[in-house]
């Protein structure tokens, strides 16, 4: 009875969330056509589809996701590095983290897409500062979090595990690894999602290729139909890779 | 008398060893490192001289107080709307269950990718900025107000009701006061989210405001007052950022004790 009504309950709520995504289509299909909505701010959504179909299978998109995805590799790859190295540095003395932590804290507080001009600067309107740029604000979640996972670990662990005869190795894998992983991918996560925003970010303000730059290409030259497929391509990419990283994350949960 | 010499010493030592005291010289060192290459990048001393020369460049100012408008205006319509959309899908579990889903989909999408529709929609203005700027700061608010009704002890709830609370006594006395710490880490987020959505806008549109001059001095390979620019940029967001933490730290205190 209880187990029914819960079921009944979920499929109501599904059948909710799909009669608002239709509702959704629907009013911006009957603006379009009925209430002569500019196809200059709104595009038809059956154009926008087929768009985005030709899209798909002509494989146009190749370029940019290859640009882009190579930058948030490099910028992340980067970041994970500097962040859990400088984080587990940091994390091994109380006086360290004293230190650290709060000037981390407050640069991360600091919205760093301001400085993405000074980027520019240095490192030229190629890829070299998108990566940079992306390097250095998903720096700053994974190294807090990193500081947090293993400046923070009980001290009953430690010592009961040293008092057993551990060694420093064995402390590394079995004490302090599984106590701090948890925290650390979460601050890696974050660190995804952040370099991914920022890479976007700053292709779409100052940049010679990416898909935010074919966007913002798109929408200068009045292609309207064009960009709303590249948007929902984008939208798309960016749903699977967070997607992918959550499986990723919980899978090594999992594993630990 | 050597003992005392000793006893000095080691207080001093300990003195030195504050950890404020080594942040500061983190900091010192990170601003010498700046030094060695005052082609490319300004010294700091340099940028401070500047910064009056900058204020006078014409627009700079006006430019840093439509930027500060904007801010607090779209920080204060996410609030808003955040309230207005966060307490009624809290307070109905079939509404939660079916919109939360929505939402955390819409939150985790990067928004920028349709930073050129808000600039079509609103213009290059600072309407379009603040709408972007919106658009990225209630969603924190709505998650994390959903989030703090939905942990209110059922209890409590409970209880107010059958000593025959009405709907407003129990939002008045129980909800409201229970959902101020989480009230206030969303404004938080909030405003994080609502300096980068603005922050963004403003480096986008290059025509007018902040992004104009960032691309002229970038242009015109100026980097001091870039630097000064941006210095001035990033000190209005930690000073608006400190703000709500304050607020935060403030008006939660009695819920943690």
């Amino acid at each position: 009875m209880n187990a029914s009504t819960e079921r009944r309950q979920r499929l109501a709520s599904r059948g909710v969330q799909a009669a608002f995504l239709i509702v959704l289509i629907a009013l911006w299909y009957v603006a379009t056509t009925r209430w002569r909505v500019s196809p200059l701010l709104l595009p038809n959504p059956v154009p926008v589809l087929s768009d985005f179909w030709d899209i798909l299978t002509t494989g146009e998109f190749i370029g940019d996701l290859r640009v882009t995805l190579s930058e948030l590799a490099a910028a992340f790859v980067i970041a994970a590095c500097g962040g859990l190295i400088v984080g587990y540095l940091v994390s091994r003395s109380h006086y360290r983290i004293r230190v650290f932590e709060p000037l981390f804290a407050a640069v991360y507080s600091v919205p760093i897409i301001l400085f993405l001009p000074l980027y520019v600067l240095f490192f030229g309107l190629g890829p070299a500062s998108k990566i940079a740029l992306g390097a250095s604000i998903s720096f700053f979640p994974i190294a807090l979090s990193t500081i947090a996972g293993f400046g923070y670990v009980e001290r009953m662990l430690v010592i009961a595990a040293r008092s057993m005869g551990a060694s420093d190795y064995q402390l590394f894998r079995y004490v302090l690894v599984p106590a701090a992983l948890p925290i650390i991918l979460t601050g890696m996560r974050i660190g995804f999602t952040v370099a991914l925003l920022s890479i976007i970010g700053s292709e779409t303000i100052a940049s010679l290729a990416g898909l935010g730059h074919r966007i913002v290409h798109l929408a200068e030259a009045m292609e309207m139909t064009r960009m709303f497929a590249y948007i929902i391509f984008v939208v798309a990419i960016a749903a699977i890779l967070n997607a992918l990283v959550s499986a990723l994350e919980a899978r090594v949960r999992r594993a630990r | 008398m050597t003992s005392r010499t000793t006893w000095t010493a080691a207080a001093l030592r300990a003195w030195l060893r504050r950890p404020w005291l080594a942040r500061i010289g983190v900091v010192v060192l990170l601003l010498g490192v700046w030094l060695i290459d005052p082609m490319f990048i300004s010294p700091p001393s340099r940028v401070f001289m500047s910064l009056d020369a900058l204020l006078e460049t014409r627009g700079v100012p006006a430019a840093l107080r439509v930027t500060f408008w904007e801010l607090g205006i779209a920080f204060v319509l996410s609030v808003v709307i955040g309230l207005v959309i966060g307490l009624p899908l809290g307070l109905a579990p079939f509404a939660r269950r079916s919109f939360m889903p929505i939402i955390l989909l819409l939150y985790g999408t990067p928004q920028v990718t349709i930073l050129p529709l808000f600039v079509l929609y609103f213009g290059i203005g600072p309407a379009s900025k603040i709408a972007f700027g919106v658009s990225h700061g209630f969603f924190p608010v709505i998650v994390t107000i959903v989030a703090g009704v939905q942990n209110i002890k059922p209890i409590l709830l409970t209880s107010a009701r059958s000593m025959g609370a009405s709907r407003y006594q129990i939002l008045r006395h129980i909800v409201f006061p229970h959902m101020i710490p989480s009230f206030f880490a969303g404004m938080r987020l909030a405003m994080t989210g609502v300096l980068l959505g603005v922050l963004l806008a403003e480096l986008y549109v290059s025509t007018a405001g902040i992004g104009y001059f960032t691309t002229l001095f970038t242009q015109s390979f100026d980097p001091t007052r870039l630097l000064g620019l941006v210095a001035l940029l990033a000190a209005m967001a930690i000073v608006l950022n400190e703000i709500v933490r304050r607020a935060e730290v403030h008006f939660s205190r009695w819920h943690s004790e």
